[in-house]
């Protein structure tokens, strides 16, 4: 046997994954794909959110919740073994409204959330003076904002670099080029990849984002997953400006302000758009009317991997045990509780969480 | 023509333009209105147009031809290229602000 | 939106002569640049400079006045000022000139945005002082500025033509450190061959070279270890040659190892490319009209491949003539009779390609450079971060970029994208032919927030 457990995708949630099956003392071989693969690990937003998610999940807001609570440890500890700073702040976020109809609709869904979730849900409204003075470049335009105090963000770059290192730091096998085109089973999992390599393992996780799509259905599983498309802008770096972060804008540690982001069904084009780009630089300016004359750097198109419900799977195969999905959309969000609470699960441990909710169950009704 | 810049200006060029008030970083100058601004500002004895946004490292200009980006300042509170900018009267130009991460830089490692 | 049938991007050598042949064929064309005046970088204002310093610079340069005067031509439209900063495959050029975009649609597409200095990074480059030699003629021919106290480091034609300018100036520069080395000439010579534009170079070349020794510049071959030294400004450049250590004193240091295609927008376009062993560089794949792998988009000059000012015309005006035999305004034969003489000027201008490629090789210390240079100007990332972050197995370049930000700075990799690639094959074994090169991201070149919005009511 090569290895104990082999994941199959080296991007943000793979990399998660592995490193906590690494700090529960197992082998791991991570095989990933190619420089030009869809890689939404590297065009993502950055935050580490929970307001607004699992509005209509409570599960989904409780392990949102969790995995957020969990941070400040998980990128602790990442960055004493590596050495990289990953500038994680969850001092909360913003969510602007700009009229007050909006405003309440979004109150009312998050009402909702706060009894589901037993009064437990820490968010305020802020408008006027009150908003201004918490964060001084909002536009006249903006007549409110949703401030969560769980919300944040980090530099999810950094966090991918620190994961690669550290899991390479404690012994994993990460090997990129190697994309696995067949995946069976007899006493052990034999995984063929592109380039006719195989491997052998005992255990399997299919965590390669839309690369699933393809290996899935021959690993028992529904994959009912499709891309949804996101374009972002990044700015040039400027002194501080944003003192929270926002769905419309963040300022990354390294001082660029990026802005974010469409969300479109296209199918798999993955470009920029001017009518795209236009709409969210005009969005960005009337929240923060400064931005106007901030130069633009560089925008990107990406594909979120968005299930039929947009929540999370978390699936053993019932046709191959040993084989496990693992997806989401909200892979930075998600990184600390896959990197601490998953590990568990995977080795039924008397902790392990309850992911029952998330199980492909719900799509074969 | 010899300046202080460490730049010689052939006659013909220096003879050309009227000369109007430009700033930089709050200092005086008068360059030739139209002219290229990175080179005038070079002949003017200015060497340090910039601090990087990264370390706070001093840039000036390097290829001349809008491609490096080093001779980066702000004008009028956008940044440009100085190299493919023209020389105006009372342009007040600057070197662009940066975040205080490129100052503490050496705190964080 | 404006439309047309010819868009050329760049009004250098390339440019400017598609841009009057088109013209002359009967073809509406938009000539877009970003200086405000034609001419690019070779000829840069020419039609301003040319009386006021043309002796001085030479008949090289003032070969660029007819191409120039021809541009005044009812069918062209020259669109000065402007910088293009999205290019897409529908023919949608998006240009920004004075912080407003404007959008021209052309049913054909000229890429003609030539050459960038091949990146030389080297131990203090990033110095205030330092710059390309290419700059060092651009301040020469636009703004008559010659650096008192500078050296000239690298190698190439470029040099020697630059020192012998300002020379003629009575600026010379201090001393020319040279990387080539005899073996590079004497390995040379037998691509000389029988090639009478090869001899006529290397003639050109020699009375350059003797009028620097008259005029009692210093040179230096086969230099190693070169740093540029100095704390906040440069001071200096050091060097090994002849098993000496040599050190000096400058306030100027101009660079130089040769140019390579700009390949900016043709890779956002994600256009094919091959790596060019022989010029070690990439360059779009393209047929012997310019035409690269998208339909309706040419591309001509120095951005094509490096051929030097003159091979840029007459590239420009194949392509052009191409186009208006696909537009309908030439017949296959007249476009056969036009072609080729053009044809037989450029194999003959292209003869001594070889020669200069092999007498001249990229400087090996800038092709790989120690650990602690700078490789990634804008983000300020080094060597040795990037054989780190490749060894410890990354995909290829544009993970290297979302690991360590190389080539997320303004110049989008213009600086670094070749030296990344080079770095990383070098770490992983890989051809670069393979490795690839960075991902280019829109706007081409930085645009104010504010224009962007302003696009959201026009786009449909």
């Amino acid at each position: 046997m090569d290895t104990n457990f082999t994941i199959i995708g080296g991007g943000v949630v793979g990399m998660s994954l592995a490193w906590g099956l690494l700090k529960h003392g197992h082998e791991v071989t991570i095989l990933d794909g190619d420089d030009g693969s869809y890689r939404a690990s590297r065009g993502n937003f950055g935050l580490v959110w929970v307001q607004g998610k699992g509005a209509k999940a409570p599960h989904y807001a409780r392990w949102t919740r969790l995995s957020a609570s969990l941070f400040a440890d998980f990128v602790e500890e990442l960055t004493e073994t590596t050495g990289i700073p990953l500038g994680l702040q969850q001092n909360g976020g913003f969510d602007y409204h700009f009229s007050e109809e909006s405003l309440a609709r979004t109150l009312a869904t998050y009402e909702k959330l706060k009894q589901d979730l037993g009064a437990d849900y820490p968010f305020e409204v802020l408008r006027g003076d009150a908003l201004r003075k918490e964060e001084p470049t909002v536009g006249p335009e903006v007549q409110a904002a949703i401030l969560h105090h769980e919300d944040g963000h980090l530099n999810p770059l950094k966090l991918l670099h620190a994961l690669h290192k550290d899991v390479q730091r404690m012994g994993g096998t990460y090997l990129p080029n190697h994309q696995v085109v067949t995946v069976s089973k007899t006493d052990h999992f034999t995984l063929t990849c592109a380039n006719g390599e195989t491997f052998h393992s005992e255990r399997v996780i299919l965590s390669a984002g839309l690369g699933a799509l393809a290996l899935g259905p021959s690993m028992g599983f529904v994959t009912p997953l499709e891309p949804e498309r996101g374009q972002v802008l990044i700015t040039e770096k400027l002194p501080p400006m944003l003192n929270r972060p926002s769905v419309t804008a963040r300022q990354v540690d390294e001082g660029g302000i990026q802005i974010g982001a469409t969300n479109e069904r296209v199918g798999f084009q993955n470009n920029t758009t001017t009518r795209g780009l236009a709409s969210l630089a005009a969005e960005a300016i009337r929240t923060h009317p400064f931005l106007a004359k901030t130069k633009l750097v560089r925008s990107w198109g990406a594909l979120r991997i968005m299930s039929r419900d947009g929540l999370p799977i978390y699936q053993q195969s019932p046709t191959m045990p040993g084989a496990y999905l693992v997806t989401c959309h909200s892979g930075i969000t998600l990184a600390a509780v896959h990197g601490k609470r998953l590990p568990g699960w995977f080795d039924q441990k008397d902790d392990a969480p309850n992911l029952e909710k998330f199980s492909e169950d719900r799509f074969r009704l | 023509m010899k300046t202080a810049s460490g730049f010689n200006t052939i006659g013909e060029a220096a003879e050309q333009a009227a000369l109007v008030p430009v700033q930089f970083d709050s200092k005086d100058y008068m360059l030739p209105e139209g002219a290229n601004l990175a080179a005038s500002l070079l002949a003017a004895g200015v060497s340090v147009f910039r601090n990087t946004p990264a370390s706070g490292a001093p840039r000036g200009p390097f290829c001349m031809m809008g491609v490096c980006y080093d001779c980066l300042v702000e004008i009028d509170g956008v940044t440009r290229q100085a190299c493919q900018t023209q020389v105006s009267a009372n342009m007040q130009v600057s070197k662009p602000a940066i975040p205080a991460a490129a100052l503490r830089e050496d705190d964080h490692a | 939106m404006r439309e047309t049938d010819l868009a050329i991007i760049g009004a250098g050598p390339a440019g400017m002569a598609a841009a009057s042949e088109a013209a002359n064929a009967g073809i509406a064309t938009i000539l877009i640049d970003e200086q405000p005046t034609v001419g690019g970088q070779i000829y840069r204002d020419v039609q301003r400079v040319a009386p006021l310093r043309g002796a001085m610079l030479g008949q090289d340069y003032l070969d660029g006045l007819p191409l120039a005067r021809a541009v005044a031509n009812p069918l062209i439209s020259h669109i000065a000022g402007a910088v293009v900063w999205q290019v897409e495959t529908d023919g949608t050029i998006t240009y920004s000139i004075d912080d407003q975009s404007h959008q021209v649609k052309a049913s054909r597409i000229l890429i003609a945005t030539g050459a960038i200095e091949r990146p030389m990074p080297l131990p203090g480059w990033t110095l205030p002082g330092v710059m390309t030699v290419g700059a060092g003629q651009i301040l020469l021919k636009q703004s008559g500025l010659i650096p008192n106290r500078a050296v000239l480091v690298g190698c190439g034609p470029l040099l020697y033509v630059l020192a012998s300018q300002m020379l003629k100036a009575n600026t010379p520069p201090l001393a020319i450190i040279e990387t080539q080395t005899t073996g590079d000439l004497m390995a040379a010579m037998k691509h000389v061959g029988g090639a009478l534009r090869g001899w006529r170079y290397l003639l050109k070349g020699s009375k350059l070279l003797a009028a620097l020794k008259l005029g009692g510049v210093k040179r230096y071959t086969g230099a190693r270890n070169i740093s540029i030294e100095g704390e906040e400004a440069v001071t200096g450049v050091s060097f090994d040659t002849g098993g000496k250590r040599q050190i000096i004193a400058c306030d100027t240091a101009l660079l130089h190892h040769g140019v390579v295609p700009n390949v900016q927008i043709s890779r956002a376009l994600q256009l094919d490319h091959d790596w060019n062993g022989q010029q070690a560089c990439f360059s779009p794949k393209l047929d012997l009209w310019g035409k690269s792998s998208e339909a309706g988009i040419f591309i001509a000059g120095d951005g094509a491949g490096i051929g030097g000012a003159k091979a840029a015309a007459l590239c420009g005006r194949l392509s052009a003539l191409k186009i208006a035999n696909e537009l309908g305004k030439l017949t296959d034969a007249e476009l056969a009779a036009k072609a080729a003489p053009i044809n037989a000027e450029l194999s003959s201008e292209c003869a001594a390609r070889p020669f200069l490629d092999r007498a001249y090789p990229p400087f090996r210390e800038a092709l790989s450079p120690r650990d602690e240079t700078i490789v990634c100007r804008c983000e300020e990332v080094t060597a040795g971060d990037i054989r780190k972050a490749a060894a410890l197995g990354c995909q290829g370049p544009n993970q290297l970029k979302a690991f360590l930000r190389a080539g997320m700075g303004p110049c989008q990799g213009r600086g670094c994208g070749l030296t990344v690639s080079a770095l990383f094959a070098e770490e992983t074994g890989k051809p670069i032919a393979e490795v690839g090169y960075f991902k280019i991201r829109s706007p081409l070149k930085p645009i104010t927030l504010g224009e962007l919005a302003s696009l959201e009511k026009d786009a449909d």
